[in-house]
């Protein structure tokens, strides 16, 4: 059973976020592994070992041949990454990412499985993992917080307003997992050093069969037409807990008619 | 061309429509001529009544068996764009919504704008609004190229509003065979009871993060609260990606955006992701140790004080009232 995942390398988000002069993303700091894609890779991981075997492929979009993200998540266990990087790439909107993943998912090769989180920490559009399912001509079960595989078919426990559903396609098929569903690993000294080697498929867009015009700004056919700044909010009453402080949220209650 | 035809892609809580559904007909009724949905569920005749009062003269309706709905809506969608051509269709930020969405984008080779919090017609330019950096920043994004746009809206981004329209009449639509996106079937529907209001419609959301501590203290702290002001207990995303509660429950950017008359935060330090999803309560109580946290930045109470002494208090004297 060959399991890919999608990583993605976002600028780390204890860093403020801003934007450069075309509006993007300001992408120029060093990505680190998105924490929401952890839960993929070790789902992949906890699949691949149940199944017997086969090899957990990272699959990653990244400017600048960014690699620190993936050796985290090579670190954790996966076997190789395929990294698609190029200028043409600069603002990509969703479906163009689509694209490209999916032909990167393509290049790896024999893959079963194509593991996602719901949605990135930095863009969450939340529509990758359907529009790459939609590309590859699989099914797609979205939203999973418990994944089985057996007998050639993924079932999960898709979350819902109410509740969960329990969903169930034959492979190759995309799942989208929702974060906190299992505990990602952290890397074993000898996971850090073993990842240092392990292969990592550098390519640009040409080499995925793909034209400049279908990514980046052209592939986005959008236009941004004005950022500005939101009108904030005031701080409003502060108080040092006496152990009374609780009578003034009781009064604040009261106010509101609350209670 | 103007922006004359919009469609809404209508979603159910039950046997009626979701509130999401009508607050994208409300603001669809001031920017369209023709205002239409496309359901994909099996009880279209229950939701024409009100789908109509919102403003939808029509409804077309299509039922996916046990299908997951949203590959068999983008399959039907595609058809039904190709025959009515409308120039724009407005799917709520929800998960069988996101579904259908994506595949379609790539049915069309249409881009798809998201987390759209406004919507603003320009002459033949459909304009999204998004807030981004915890919501400190607006940006507004134009489709170019032909329509239909493709948007999808979180909900709670405008009021749902009746109008005076009559039932919207309903076409039903023949399933279409979505090849092997139509294969993910629904084997079972589990639905947990729950007491009190739903997340996003409750008037007091109660939320934890980190600074409770740990998974167990969730249920005296933050539900117990909840309950006791008929509110929703909602959590930060650190408590969702620790395991602590569903993903169901995260308020915020990779979650729900809740805008209730009263928001308390409970060991939430207010990171940027946070904020995005409750800055626009009415009114924000936060309870917090640190007293530089983010989250007194924007509240309205501020109680820098420890939620494990301060809150088993708030809950003794909201019981002996």
């Amino acid at each position: 059973m060959n399991i890919a995942v999608c990583v993605k390398q976002i600028p780390d988000p204890a860093v403020p976020g801003k934007l450069d002069a075309d509006h993007t993303l300001d992408r120029s700091g060093e990505p680190i592994l998105d924490d929401s894609d952890a839960y993929g890779v070790e789902m992949a991981l906890q699949l691949a070992d149940k199944s017997g075997g086969g090899e957990v492929i990272l699959i990653s979009m990244a400017p600048g041949g960014a690699v620190k993200g993936l050796r985290t998540a090579l670190a954790m266990g996966a076997a190789r990454a395929v990294l698609v990087s190029d200028d043409a790439l600069a603002g990509s909107d969703s479906l163009s990412t689509a694209k490209v993943i999916a032909k990167a998912v393509e290049r790896a090769g024999g893959v079963d499985l194509l593991v996602t989180a719901t949605e990135s920490s930095d863009g969450y559009t939340g529509t990758i993992p359907a529009q790459v399912a939609e590309l590859l001509g699989w099914p797609s079960l979205t939203f999973a917080k418990h994944v089985e595989l057996g007998d050639g078919k993924v079932t999960i426990q898709r979350q819902t307003e109410n509740g969960y559903d329990v969903v169930e396609a034959s492979l190759p098929a995309v799942v989208s997992v929702t974060a906190g569903v299992v505990e990602p690993r952290y890397p074993s000294f000898k996971g850090i050093m073993a990842a240092k080697n392990k292969p990592v498929d550098a390519v640009t867009v040409a080499d995925l069969g793909l034209g400049n015009d279908q990514v980046g700004w052209t592939g986005a056919r959008q236009q941004i037409t004005s950022v500005g700044a939101a009108p904030e909010r005031q701080a409003g009453e502060k108080v040092e807990d006496d152990g009374e402080a609780y009578q003034r949220i009781v009064q604040y209650l009261e106010q509101l008619k609350v209670v | 061309m103007a922006i004359s035809k919009i469609w809404v892609f209508a979603e159910a809580d039950g046997d009626t429509p979701a509130t999401s559904t009508l607050e994208l007909l409300s603001k669809a009724r001031e920017l369209a001529d023709t205002l239409e949905a496309v359901y994909v569920g099996a009880n279209a005749d229950a939701l024409a009544g009100t789908l109509g009062e919102y403003g939808a003269t029509t409804v077309y309706a299509i039922d996916p068996g046990d299908a997951l709905p949203g590959p068999i809506g983008a399959a039907a969608l595609e058809a039904l764009i190709g025959e009515h051509s409308p120039d724009a269709l407005l799917v709520a930020q929800s998960y069988d919504g996101r579904d259908a969405l994506a595949r379609l984008s790539v049915k069309l080779d249409r881009p798809v704008l998201t987390n759209g919090v406004g919507l603003r017609v320009d002459g033949d330019k459909l304009i999204v609004g998004t807030a981004i950096f915890g919501g400190n920043t607006l940006v507004d994004t134009e489709f170019e190229g032909e329509a239909p746009f493709l948007a999808a809206i979180r909900p709670k981004s405008f009021p749902a509003e009746p109008g005076s329209g009559s039932a919207a009449s309903v076409v039903a639509v023949p399933t279409p065979d979505a090849g092997r996106a139509g294969e993910a079937k629904v084997l079972e529907r589990h639905v947990e009871e729950r007491e009190g209001p739903k997340l996003e419609e409750a008037a007091v959301v109660v939320s934890g993060g980190r600074g409770i501590g740990s998974a167990e203290a969730y249920g005296p702290l933050v539900d117990e609260l909840a309950k006791l002001l008929q509110g929703a207990s909602g959590a930060s995303r650190a408590i969702v990606d620790a395991g602590w509660v569903p993903y169901s429950k995260q308020v915020g950017q990779t979650g729900k955006v809740v805008k209730p008359k009263l928001y308390i935060a409970l060991g939430i330090s207010g990171a940027t992701q946070h904020m995005v999803g409750m800055k626009g309560s009415d009114n924000i109580i936060a309870v917090n140790k640190d007293a530089e946290a983010p989250i007194f930045g924007i509240a309205d109470l501020g109680v820098v004080g420890d939620v494990h002494k301060v809150v088993p208090a708030l809950i003794e004297a909201l019981k002996a009232k």
